[in-house]
């Protein structure tokens, strides 16, 4: 008989385990652990959203919606996202999805045939480059450095090839650098999408993250909001990540394509969420504000004290994490991380994690409590004198 | 947002960190941290730093009760003085003038339910403005000036994600 992992299929084979498996197994055996490895907010999602997911069961609102996600969700989407200055018709140009994550391997799929190339800039969150070989499509890595602060530039995608890529993926504020992109850096990556006619799949989930600035969207760049699908969603702008609940936004041909994949896999995004969802937009604008300046504040406390114990870290403007080099005399982030959680039982994940380009950095989330930062900071600390 | 109002946020929630973390915090030093809570203090709008007790992990007696206090003005005497008089008693340990039934919010403290009502009885009642006293003795403190005394809610997220 063909046994178990015989039967499996190539492309379930070639799936690699996730890197940061290997932290979460060791952080996962430790007491007294001081984890800044996690990828979600320290904060609950805003009540007012969780009473009207409650509500919503009370009233026995309990079955599916439209594969489109309820209208009036929808709508208040539109409006909300004017404060980007996008523009998108509830009816067919938005799309709610089960965590911005379904809506972008919706869009790979719709978007990619077998040999298709997608160019991923890294380092960046870690499921882009299978969602796109779960289409048959090939990935072009498209590095982007440190001395540009993580910013994905013109030169980047032309000497990684980006332009024989049939579609570019975008992830500013970035996970897991923390770097955001400005309209005039936005400008030159949108020239070349222009030149090269590459589709942007742009997610933006951590846009309202952004501390120095105001978030701008390519798709509001001349000429992009034809060839840009926009995600975004509701984990980490109103801490709902358990809830699953995305969306995207794009011209209706595609929205169209996303949906009749989505009506056979997922039917339609979880209803207690939508619900959520719904008062989230209607009435959390000042929690999300809240837990903005608090990320702020950590942020800058995070920074100033790494470059005071000599581990350079750029100034990250946004999400919530932080991206600062290995400190002098390792060069291995993946050495420097493991034997930081077993020293001082502190957890950061390697930057290689997220790509080559992420080699000799850790990712550091400021998404624990000013206590724990300070803490973890100190073993950190300690960490470097005792070596 | 101003700096001075950032920087109450923070004595706000830990009046106790050090200047440099709330400078790192600011993103700014310490010598100006230091100049703007001088400023604070010397503008009257911060009045203390305090800790947040919770009594019942003290090994002695406290008891507190809140005080409903009517009183009658006349043409000499107004809130502002029937206040101040009131407010000299060190078992009095805040003091408000609300809107609705009564008039002042006062509360009291002291080792032991006869303390406190004593204290109102022989020092309280007896100022000729008073009317009427309502005392209301506090059984469980929940939370105090933004701290929950419970057990906080326990951090159930993975401890490594993407």
């Amino acid at each position: 008989m063909t046994g178990p992992s015989d039967r499996l299929s190539q492309r379930a084979k070639e799936t690699p385990p996730s890197g940061i498996r290997r932290f979460f197994e060791l952080a996962e055996e430790m007491d007294d652990i001081i984890s800044l490895g996690v990828g979600e907010p320290d904060f609950s999602a805003p009540w007012a959203a969780r009473a009207a997911a409650i509500d919503s069961l009370e009233r026995g609102r309990t079955s599916y919606t439209a594969n489109l996600g309820r209208r009036d969700l929808r709508q208040r989407i539109a409006s909300h996202v004017t404060r980007y200055d996008l523009s998108y018709d509830p009816d067919e140009e938005i799309l709610v999805s089960t965590g911005a994550s379904e809506a972008v391997d919706l869009a790979m799929r719709a978007l990619v045939d077998p040999g298709d190339a997608v160019a991923v800039p890294q380092p960046s969150y870690i499921s882009y480059g299978p969602t796109v070989s779960f289409s048959g499509g090939d990935v072009v890595q498209v590095e982007t450095h440190a001395e540009n602060d993580f910013v994905l530039t013109y030169d980047d995608l032309e000497r990684a090839g980006a332009a024989e890529a049939s579609a570019l993926v975008l992830c500013y504020p970035n996970n897991p650098t923390g770097a955001v992109m400005t309209r005039e850096e936005l400008s030159e990556v949108a020239e070349f999408a222009r030149e090269h006619d590459l589709f942007v799949l742009s997610d933006e989930i951590y846009a309202a993250l952004r501390y120095e600035d105001d978030h701008v969207s390519i798709a509001t760049l001349p000429g992009m909001r034809d060839r840009t699908v926009v995600f975004n969603g509701f984990s980490k702008a109103y801490a709902m990540t358990g809830m699953r609940l995305g969306y995207a936004l794009g011209p209706s041909e595609m929205i169209d394509a996303m949906n009749r994949i989505h009506q056979y896999t997922m039917l339609s995004a979880p209803t207690t969420a939508q619900f959520a969802a719904l008062e989230a937009l209607e009435s959390c604008d000042g929690a999300v504000e809240e837990m903005r300046r608090e990320f702020d504040r950590r942020r800058q406390f995070v920074i100033s004290r790494f470059n005071e114990i000599g581990m350079d870290c750029f100034e990250a403007k946004g999400a919530f994490y932080v991206f600062p080099k290995c400190p002098p005399g390792w060069d291995d982030d993946e050495a420097f991380a493991e034997a930081l959680i077993r020293e001082e039982r502190v957890a950061l994940v390697p930057g290689r994690v997220f790509g080559s380009g992420g080699a000799g950095h850790l990712r550091v989330s400021y998404a624990s409590g000013m206590n724990e930062l300070k803490e973890a900071l100190n073993r950190i600390e300690s960490f470097l004198e005792t070596q | 947002m101003e700096a001075k109002r950032e920087l109450l946020d923070l004595l706000l929630s830990d009046a106790r960190q050090s200047t440099e973390d709330i400078a790192r915090q600011l993103g700014t030093d310490a010598a100006t941290v230091e100049k703007l809570v001088d400023e604070l203090e010397s503008e009257g709008a911060v009045r203390g730093y305090q800790a947040v007790v919770d009594w019942d992990h003290v090994d002695e007696e406290h008891v507190r009760a809140e005080v409903e206090l009517n009183v009658e003005l006349d043409r000499e005497t107004g809130y502002e003085e029937i206040a101040r008089r009131i407010a000299k008693f060190p078992e009095v340990s805040s003091l408000r003038l609300i809107s609705g039934s009564y008039d002042f919010a006062v509360d009291v403290e002291g080792e032991s339910m006869h303390d406190v009502s004593n204290f109102v009885s022989e020092q309280i009642a007896p100022i000729p403005e008073v009317t009427q006293t309502v005392t209301h003795f506090v059984m469980t403190t929940y939370k105090e000036r933004g701290v929950y005394f419970g057990d906080g809610d326990d951090d159930d997220r993975l401890a490594v994600s993407p």
